[in-house]
């Protein structure tokens, strides 16, 4: 058959049916503009985390209070409080071979006053290596003095969204802020950091760690500790050591019952790869089941096509159509449907990730707008293969009609 | 001696709906040869429509031979039929059958498209001049709807013949007409006829079997006469002629 007069009729056809053509095809709009909504979205979150390790360093090992298996979630997130770490516990891991920073955390929740300004806000409490450990420094003033990291002085460093809640463009330096009922002293504030999925340091104030536990929450224990390694490729060895020095500084004699966990960074960022990755897949499987309803509805609106074009069939078939004629035109129309509702669903998912993206920046965040190739010549394969396959039914029917019985069809 | 165009022998043919079998022919022959206008009159569920389908390669005959052009179509499969459909025969329906969405040359192209060898720049060219013919070069692009019922049956002419067909069947080609509109059509198919076109025409209507030159008379599935015209009806100016 002349393709251009084919053309000619599929265009004819849609334009007396535009609405209806236009509602079928708005299942495979939506079935491939959400599949690559989806994919962006799970891409960006995937590089969010990844961002996070680069800025973090990969050289990073928690350990956490609370023992049991290595790839179970730890004790502290189920609401249990442990209380053997301690700071000389941190201090004992500082001397091991390959660490260059380390400190403990002891943290807790506190209103912040200033003036007649209030925060609510966390505070950590932690020792003069934490800007070495988590790659975060101070702009102005300075940070936790080594020979502070024992006392229990009452000095601050802020966030610099505390600072500017709390000081706005003023020069916080050298002013007095209340932490719950402690006065504290401004020493410093912390550069701009940006929100990560663990936390937004930008919103916390830090003091040192024996205010932390002595002053502010009455506790002789640490919540956290992390090291920072020379070198990614001494991980393995330094958790050993590390497991090995606290197995014996907490008297414990059967490894299996240890009360600490130590991860390496990588292990963390590895084990929220692979649920964000089932997650990803588990969207994207929903989506594809709407690429599907939306395949259903082109069959059923293919097979009301091709009872109203009865007489239209017979009519080919009298003039010479073949069966494979009528096969192929009834395809193509199911399969230039999803065609062009992949086309339309490619733009719209793209804007929505564009916008999802714009939204995260908004917020703090460091997402990065990734639509992959992959995903649109993906997506769109699909939505062609689906007008394939749910228009052969209704192309078949039509192209088996007996040609004398569909001229007499009213 | 030339071979005729079309050949039937002892043709049948069985319907089964269901568990029930209707015998509709039950046991046609004749001959048509080039270039003759033959029409074929029954009255309803005689099998006068049957007969065209198979003459027109929609339907294959239960038993018997029809030959065309010599050769035995009982043999052929689908592709091959749907071939003969295209190249060999025109149909020109009661109902004109013109497709509503397109216009008036698109719908003329239709059996073009469907050939083998297809030429579109040679069809088109083909069509206008013929659709000029029978007075309707200002409507090209019209819509069926536009048209009235003996204007749209001029197209449906046009169509049947834009491929060159052998052979032009007819089923009641004026039986949706008004009279004055009908006797235009038998006008055309008696001018085709002229030219050397080979006319089989459906009809129950004695006045209009008589612009034919031959009438074969069908009744339960058998021919039971078929008479010569000597004197033929013509359309254009009712006299009776040779």
């Amino acid at each position: 058959m002349d393709f251009s007069q084919s053309i000619k009729f599929f265009f004819a056809n849609l334009s007396a049916n535009k609405v209806r053509f236009f509602l079928t095809m708005l299942g495979m709009i939506i079935g491939v503009g959400s599949v690559i909504a989806i994919m962006a979205i799970g891409s960006g979150a995937q590089s969010l985390i990844f961002n996070e390790i680069t800025s973090f360093g990969t050289n990073l090992i928690s350990i956490i209070p609370g023992g049991g298996e290595e790839d179970m979630m730890p004790a502290s997130m189920m609401g249990r409080v442990i209380t053997t770490l301690t700071y000389e516990d941190a201090k004992a891991v500082g001397k091991i071979p390959h660490i260059m920073a380390v400190t403990p955390y002891a943290s807790g929740n506190a209103n912040i006053f200033f003036g007649d300004k209030i925060k609510n806000a966390n505070f950590l409490g932690v020792t003069s290596q934490y800007p070495n450990v988590e790659n975060n420094k101070v702009i102005s003033g300075r940070f936790i003095l080594p020979e502070e990291d024992e006392s229990t002085a009452k000095i601050v460093v802020l966030g610099s969204e505390i600072k500017k809640k709390l000081f706005g463009e003023d020069d916080p330096l050298g002013k007095r802020i209340k932490i719950n009922q402690t006065n504290f002293l401004v020493v410093g504030v912390m550069e701009k950091k940006g929100a990560s999925l663990a936390a937004n340091r930008d919103k916390e104030v830090f003091i040192p760690v024996k205010t932390a536990q002595k002053v502010m929450l009455g506790i002789n224990y640490v919540g956290l500790i992390r090291a920072k390694i020379d070198d990614e490729e001494n991980a393995p060895l330094v958790i050993n050591e590390v497991k090995k020095l606290l197995q014996c500084r907490h008297n414990i004699k059967d490894p299996k019952k240890i009360d600490f966990t130590v991860r390496s960074m990588n292990q963390a960022l590895d084990m929220i790869g692979t649920v964000t990755d089932a997650l990803n897949l588990f969207l994207g499987a929903i989506a594809a089941i709407s690429l599907i309803v939306g395949g259903i509805g082109i069959m059923n609106i293919m097979l009301v096509s091709v009872t109203e074009r009865t007489r239209e069939i017979g009519l080919r078939k009298a003039i010479g159509a073949k069966k494979r004629n009528i096969l192929i035109q009834f395809l193509m129309e199911s399969v230039v449907i999803t065609f062009i509702g992949g086309l339309i669903g490619i733009f719209g998912g793209s804007i929505f990730a564009v916008l999802i993206a714009a939204i995260a920046g908004y917020l703090g965040y460091d997402w990065n707008l990734v639509i992959s190739p992959f995903s649109i010549i993906i997506s769109f394969t699909i939505a062609v293969i689906i007008g394939l396959v749910f228009g052969i039914y209704p192309a078949n029917k039509a192209a088996n009609l007996n040609a004398i019985e569909a001229l007499r069809y009213e | 001696m030339s071979i005729p165009l079309i050949s039937l022998k002892n043709i049948t043919k069985d319907y089964k709906t269901g568990e029930v079998t209707t015998n509709v022919l039950k046991g046609i022959s004749f001959e048509i040869n080039d270039g003759e206008f033959v029409a074929v009159m029954g009255a309803s569920g005689s099998g006068k429509s049957t007969l065209m389908y198979i003459l027109g390669f929609l339907d294959t005959p239960t038993s018997g031979k029809y030959y065309f052009e010599g050769c035995d179509t009982s043999k052929l499969d689908d592709d091959r039929l749907a071939e003969f459909r295209s190249e060999k025969v025109g149909f020109i329906f009661q109902a004109y059958n013109l497709l509503q969405r397109t216009s008036v040359l698109d719908n003329v192209l239709l059996p073009a498209t469907y050939l083998h060898k297809c030429n579109l720049k040679k069809a088109k060219d083909n069509a206008i001049k013929l659709l000029k013919r029978v007075g309707l070069g200002y409507r090209l692009n019209h819509r069926p709807n536009q048209l009235s019922g003996g204007e749209q049956q001029r197209v449906a002419i046009v169509r049947a013949l834009i491929n060159n067909p052998r052979l032009v069947l007819a089923d009641e080609p004026t039986g949706n007409l008004d009279s004055h509109s009908g006797e235009e059509i038998m006008e055309i198919l008696q001018n085709l006829n002229e030219e050397g076109r080979t006319v089989v025409m459906v009809t129950h209507e004695e006045y209009t079997a008589e612009c034919a030159r031959r009438i074969l008379h069908i009744k339960d599935g058998m021919i039971f006469k078929d008479s010569i015209i000597n004197h033929r009806r013509l359309a254009a100016n009712g006299e009776f002629r040779k």
